[in-house]
């Protein structure tokens, strides 16, 4: 399947990542040949296949509904660019 | 004193127990190495006054009789593991200067045991590469040349620091991760052991993600009990990673000397690539008489969807990785590209911080995952590993353990395979099934190509019979002999 200009606009919109109006044919060629390898999957007949949800069959573990960790602000904002009183600090998103 | 760190990790652990030497001397030789191999570029970020009250503190315990399996010993961590307080960059330019304030379950655990950091080693961006050149700090060299040819090659991928520096006598081990074949692969170019274990073993938690249903760590060494030795201080249940498996960790360096008298080594037939050197398939039928020669039955076997592996991945992989790469924004650690609107902060500092595969791989990650093609593409590929995961089961009725090469040529160039993408992702071909299915692989060292480099052999085993590898591997080791080194041109 052959990924054009739009779609490369369009996932690069989705995925928030600029990317400058001279890049996107070359990428689109990029991502086609991508695509178009992966494509061979279609040659398999998979129509009655479960997916793969699940690497391991495993039972995930429970754990009691209780607070155990936590209470750490001033950690949590450390690495920010900008962080103000423990809050991260971004640009105005409400005029 | 660079004599010391050509001893193995067990001969150190057992030199440090009998006071031959002490954690202090090891580890200065160590962080001397260290510093003087910066023509590789194994390192981003090096620690040396840490590995030296780390080593001082095992000394005290070692002068009392007490210490962990590792207690002294000088090893390398991925810069994908979150070490607290030490800069942790997964390669990235988006994750420049972050600190983490926590340390990874595993890193946890290795200091636990008494390890000592020497510093945090280079890798593809985030993990993604087979030949450490998507690193924003370059990439890492591998210290073996083609004879007195001095072109520069890539130590394989994304744990191309990890093998570099163990390869180069710069510690006794390293930790690695592998998603399509990260561990094994650079430890094949290498001419070192590498040991993905089964998916579970290892705690996740505070390892950098790239694609969560792939990802699993584990050692890369110089010889197998040496990864028998430092996985078994990697494995272990954590309940802050819900897919840790809590079962019994064995003590993996006791199947080191086993025999495979009788065991069934299955050649799965689909593993003869057309187009791939004639030297790598020589390779593996000399692996194949070496466990004859020992006692144990070879049986061939079909992985029918062999071929589809690949293909599934470059769905999943990127599929995961998109969602997981999510985080980085700007906003919570890291690069920041400042702008007056929340959007354009986003798209600019994503698109400063990720490199070109990155990059690459999120657009089609996102792709593949965006309303209309999500069936088409990741459900179809996640049906197709169910069909991957039943071609194992099917083999393992017949055979025990899958005996292949590790990776389909020797080091390259730096360069040589960095325009094409799907070139550059052949190189997981033998690797990749096993991160698809979870099963356990380890890449052996088992001679030279004909340009003198190191070429390996891998074996996969069922889910959680890493015993089996190990006792096997170690079969393949004695039988080989590899005794190769890299010259020491660095330095």
């Amino acid at each position: 399947m052959s990924v054009d200009e739009k779609a490369v606009r369009r996932a690069a919109r989705l995925a928030r990542l600029a990317i400058p109006e001279e890049r996107l044919a070359p990428m689109a060629a990029e991502l086609t040949g991508i695509m178009e390898w992966v494509e061979q999957l279609n040659e398999l007949d998979t129509d009655h296949v479960e997916p793969m949800t699940s690497v391991r069959p495993m039972r995930l573990h429970r754990r009691a509904d209780v607070v155990t960790d936590g209470g750490y602000a001033a950690d949590v904002v450390k690495n920010a660019p900008s962080s103000e009183d423990n809050f991260f600090v971004v640009p105005k998103v409400v005029e | 004193m660079s004599e010391l760190l050509k001893m193995t990790m067990a001969e150190a652990r057992d030199g440090l127990r009998a006071k031959a030497f002490s954690s202090a001397e090891l580890t200065a030789a160590a962080s001397s190495a260290v510093a003087e191999a910066r023509p590789l570029n194994a390192f981003i970020t090096e620690t040396p006054e840490q590995a030296a009250e780390m080593a001082a503190a095992s000394d005290a315990k070692l002068a009392r009789g007490e210490g962990g399996a590792l207690e002294g010993i000088p090893l390398g961590i991925k810069d994908l593991f979150c070490t607290k307080g030490v800069q942790t960059t997964a390669g990235s330019r988006i994750l420049q200067g972050f600190k983490p304030v926590y340390e990874s379950t595993i890193t946890a655990k290795l200091w636990a045991a008494g390890g000592v950091m020497l510093g945090k080693l280079n890798l593809d961006e985030f993990a993604m590469g087979s030949s450490n050149e998507t690193s924003y700090y370059g990439p890492a060299i591998n210290p073996w040349r083609r004879g007195n040819d001095d072109t520069k090659l890539v130590p394989g991928g994304s744990s191309g620091g990890s093998s570099a520096a163990v390869a180069a006598d710069l510690c006794f081990g390293a930790t690695a991760t592998d998603t399509g074949g990260s561990i094994r692969q650079p430890a094949a170019v290498t001419g070192t052991v590498g040991i993905k274990p089964t998916y579970g073993r290892c705690s996740r938690w505070g390892v950098v993600a790239f694609a969560s249903s792939l990802d699993q760590a584990g050692p890369i060494t110089r010889t197998v009990k040496d990864a028998a030795i430092m996985l078994r201080e990697m494995c272990g249940y954590d309940p802050k990673d819900s897919t840790s498996v809590d079962m019994a960790v064995p003590d993996f360096e006791a199947s080191c000397g086993g025999s495979v008298k009788g065991l069934r080594i299955g050649v799965p037939k689909e593993y003869r690539i057309e187009g791939v050197p004639e030297e790598v398939d020589h390779l593996w039928d000399q692996g194949i008489a070496w466990l004859k020669e020992a006692g144990a039955e070879i049986v061939e076997v079909s992985l029918p969807h062999t071929k589809y592996a690949l293909p599934a991945y470059y769905i999943v992989a990127p599929a995961e990785a998109s969602s997981n790469l999510s985080r980085y924004d700007g906003v919570k650690y890291g690069l920041r590209v400042d702008s007056d609107d929340l959007t354009t902060m986003y798209e600019q500092t994503r698109a400063a911080g990720f490199g070109r595969e990155v990059q690459r791989r999120i657009l089609i990650g996102t792709y593949v995952l965006s309303a209309g093609y999500y069936d088409a593409y990741y459900i179809k590929a996640q049906k197709v590993r169910t069909l991957i995961a039943n071609d194992f089961t099917a083999a393992f009725e017949k055979c025990d353990v899958l005996l292949t090469p590790a990776s389909p040529s020797p080091a390259f160039g730096i360069g040589e395979k960095s325009n094409d993408p799907i070139s550059m992702y052949l190189n997981d071909v033998y690797t990749v099934t096993a991160n698809l299915v979870g099963l356990p692989g380890i890449a052996v060292p088992a001679g030279l190509s004909k340009t003198g480099l190191p070429l390996g052999l891998q074996l996969i085993g069922r889910a959680f019979d890493e015993e089996t590898l190990f006792r096997t591997g170690a079969v393949l080791e004695r039988a080989a002999n590899f005794t190769g080194k890299p010259g020491k041109w660095w330095a």
